[in-house]
């Protein structure tokens, strides 16, 4: 099957049997694409004896760990066909992932995010508020994924509005001007969950400013490392949000700079689902062994679009439990998990430097 | 103790300590009676204490204590022509994830009759407590006030200014605990005639002859030797190898690996304990990291992720770069020791040999030259500790010599 008849299916409308048949054989051929215009990745195959000329089912695939990313640059593609170069927004001194994009890759992107989000809002541009500052996504030559998110999920956006300064101080009269004129119509919002969290939240609730967005559609991402340290749950976050706003639809989803597009978005369950652009294996830490629902593990993550670079197959740095598949509350196919948190960091013995973690 | 320091605790003497009263004691000379006597004490009290039971390292440590072992090593110092006694005050800093080692370093300090500043980890470690409790107690016995007076145990974090006060007015810093941590307290000076005892990162190897190895009739204790070599300081002390070379015909060099694995992992399954999430990763990602870089890269699959191992067909100097831990071993078959001698570089400290007589490797490290290499131990010694350490006599380094003429 092609990339655009796969990029046409309904995220959530096949059960196992339907979206293995079709990555299976999808994946092997993406597999055996890196491995012929990527040294790097033919090496790396080739270190584990992989046999590329033998048909494995996707769940066989090697995987890659994501930190790969950080090392080497990675691609599949000549140096001119290069259109957008992504990095991870990694603080500064620290390594980021550089993710080379071509026209084809990043356009399928756009699609596959395209049909999974407006399977939530709908097809129709609405207003949309991103609770961001305008200054991320300035610079266009270097896409970091928070700039990256907030473009890609502009498009959904009729008219858009970022509600927080330079300074990230929220501007709550451009906000009320805002709802006001588009009182009655469905609104979009989207920002980082930290983002979120800290200034708009927080802010409404010191000013005691109160917005009316019970017919609002907030999706926010990036992840609850920060937000875990203030003991904020994904509970804790909805109901301070509709404390604050009166917002009904809160959805998280998880996704990374490594894996662009192929988002797992979060159900009306508080599930994470894998559309069938994509899916995730969950893996155990004491022999790479798929583990069971219910089961704590490594999140490895397999999506179809990565053309342009060999990130088709990742082990992440985060743990995860899948919760079931195929039979959501919420109706969709596919599987559904939650995420755990990231990685700890390992408590080794030995003299070996650890002068900068442990003294 | 000064008043400006309140993030430092100090474990001994007691809750206080004068500092201008400490910084007065007299060294003295090596080994002296008294403190042989207290580390005979010290190995005493050490062992009484239940608790003991659950930390080989201390009980090793103990062992190390006796008496007979003392005035064995002491012998070895015994026909100078010079006279020799300590330097002063002795900071020791010790490595933060290696619990007795402080109490290594201490033991040179005395023994070469310093008066001792040591920095244990900053991290609780049962073991520190143990044989500080221990000192603690025999330090009331008026026969050992004169030794006692002259340890310190502190304990502070990265941030304090202790580093650099301490490191103001010692006559050696003895730093453990790698390159990093060097360099930072490197930033504290100390006095003109002072100097450093540095323990730097350092890389380890393994010999292996598989004809002898196959007449071995005890692998299992073979493999309990290399497994305390290397699993049980999770593969991260500069001592334990990463390297394993075989030497041998094909045929036996297979045979032999068959078995030292085998036996090896029937050891890390028994001991382990299990894979950490981020160290399976790690061990993935230093494999693709050097098949990357490299041509000739073969993972060979083992049952699961405790044990990794990769097999490679050249010897390239920067192999130490391709180093992980906790049981990811390099394999490579070599013709003969002289291939070793161009990756050998001041980098690499322990060979843990099988096999070999100690006349070749005599005769090996002397008509080499080899720059780097500073102990070459049978498999399951390379941990087991030795007043000479990475290249130092302790006991030397930490003295000073007077000549009479």
């Amino acid at each position: 099957m092609e990339l655009a008849e796969i990029l046409d299916i309904q995220p959530y409308s096949l059960n196992k049997t339907e979206k293995e048949r079709i990555l299976n054989s999808f994946l092997m051929d993406l597999s055996r694409y890196h491995y012929e215009h990527c040294l790097p990745y033919r090496k790396m195959m080739d270190s584990i004896n992989f046999d590329i000329n033998r048909d494995y089912s996707y769940s066989e695939l090697p995987f890659l760990p994501v930190r790969l990313f950080k090392m080497f640059e990675l691609n599949s593609i000549p140096k001119e066909d290069i259109v957008k170069t992504m990095t991870s927004s990694g603080t500064s001194g620290q390594a980021v992932s550089r993710i080379f994009l071509d026209r084809d890759t990043s356009s399928s992107q756009t699609k596959a995010l395209t049909k999974i989000v407006s399977s939530f809002i709908g097809s129709q541009r609405v207003p949309m508020i991103i609770i961001d500052s305008e200054t991320i996504i300035k610079d266009r030559n270097l896409f970091s994924a928070r700039g990256a998110g907030i473009l890609g999920f502009s498009m959904f956006g009729s008219k858009r509005m970022y509600a927080l300064n330079e300074k990230m101080e929220l501007n709550t009269g451009e906000l009320q001007a805002f709802l006001e004129k588009y009182k009655g119509d469905r609104i979009f919002i989207f920002g980082f969950t930290f983002m979120i969290y800290q200034h708009f939240y927080k802010e409404l609730s010191k000013s005691g400013v109160k917005l009316d967005l019970s017919n609002a559609f907030l999706i926010h991402g990036g992840g609850w490392k920060k937000l875990m340290s203030e003991a904020v749950t994904s509970e804790v976050f909805k109901a301070s949000l509709k404390e604050v706003c009166g917002i009904n639809h809160i959805h998280d989803y998880y996704g990374m700079i490594e894996q662009t597009g192929a988002i797992y978005m979060e159900c009306e369950c508080g599930h994470l689902h894998a559309p069938i652009f994509s899916d995730v294996i969950i893996r155990r830490a004491h022999d790479f062994s798929i583990a069971g629902i219910g089961e704590k593990g490594i999140i490895q993550v397999l999506s179809v679009l990565p053309k342009s670079y060999p990130g088709h197959s990742l082990l992440t740095e985060d743990e995860g439990v899948l919760l079931g598949e195929d039979d959501c509350a919420c109706g969709r196919l596919g599987k559904y998990f939650r995420i755990e948190g990231r990685l700890k960091n390992a408590e080794i013995r030995g003299c070996s430097d650890t002068y900068a973690t442990t003294f | 103790m000064q008043q400006h320091f309140n993030d430092i605790t100090i474990l001994f003497p007691d809750t206080r300590l004068d500092i201008e009263k400490f910084k007065i004691q007299s060294a003295t000379q090596l080994f002296s009676e008294d403190a042989v006597a207290f580390l005979n004490a010290l190995s005493k009290e050490i062992i009484k204490d239940d608790l003991v039971r659950n930390f080989p390292d201390v009980a090793t440590f103990a062992f190390f204590c006796r008496k007979a072992n003392i005035l064995q090593i002491k012998k070895k110092y015994e026909n100078e022509d010079v006279i020799r006694l300590g330097r002063g005050i002795v900071f020791h800093v010790a490595p933060s994830n290696v619990p007795v080692n402080f109490a290594y370093s201490l033991l040179c300090g005395i023994l070469a009759g310093n008066v001792n500043i040591v920095r244990v980890p900053s991290k609780d470690f049962e073991q520190v407590s143990i044989i500080v409790n221990a000192i603690k107690r025999i330090s009331e016995k008026e026969e050992f006030k004169l030794v006692v007076e002259k340890i310190a145990f502190v304990k502070y974090n990265k941030n304090s200014s202790a580093t650099t006060f301490f490191s103001s007015f010692c006559d050696v810093r003895v730093i453990w605990g790698g390159d990093e941590t060097i360099a930072q307290i490197r930033k504290s000076t100390i006095p003109a005639r002072s100097y450093d005892v540095t323990f730097a990162d350092r890389y380890s190897i393994c010999i292996i002859n598989a004809e002898e190895y196959l007449l071995e009739k005890n692998p299992e204790k073979i493999a309990q030797g290399f497994y305390n070599d290397t699993y049980l300081f999770d593969q991260n002390a500069c001592t334990a190898p990463h390297l394993v070379n075989w030497f041998g015909t094909k045929e036996n060099v297979q045979k032999a690996k068959n078995i030292f694995w085998t036996e090896l992992y029937k050891v890390v399954v028994q001991k382990y304990g299990s894979v950490q999430p981020v160290i399976a990763v790690d061990k993935l990602t230093a494999l693709y990291n050097q098949a990357i870089k490299s041509d000739d890269t073969r993972q060979v699959k083992t049952a699961d992720n405790l044990l990794w191992r990769v097999e490679i067909e050249s010897l390239t100097i920067n192999l130490v770069e391709y180093c992980c831990s906790s049981g990811y071993f390099l394999e490579y078959h070599a013709n003969s020791l002289s291939e070793l001698i161009p990756i050998i570089t001041r980098k690499y400290q322990t060979i843990a040999y099988y096999g070999f007589d100690r006349y070749e490797l005599n005769k090996f490290v002397l008509t080499e030259k080899l720059s780097g290499i500073d102990r070459i131990v049978p498999i399951g010694q390379t941990s087991n500790f030795s007043v000479i350490w990475d290249g130092f006599d302790m006991i030397k380094t930490l003295s000073r010599c007077c000549q009479i003429i």
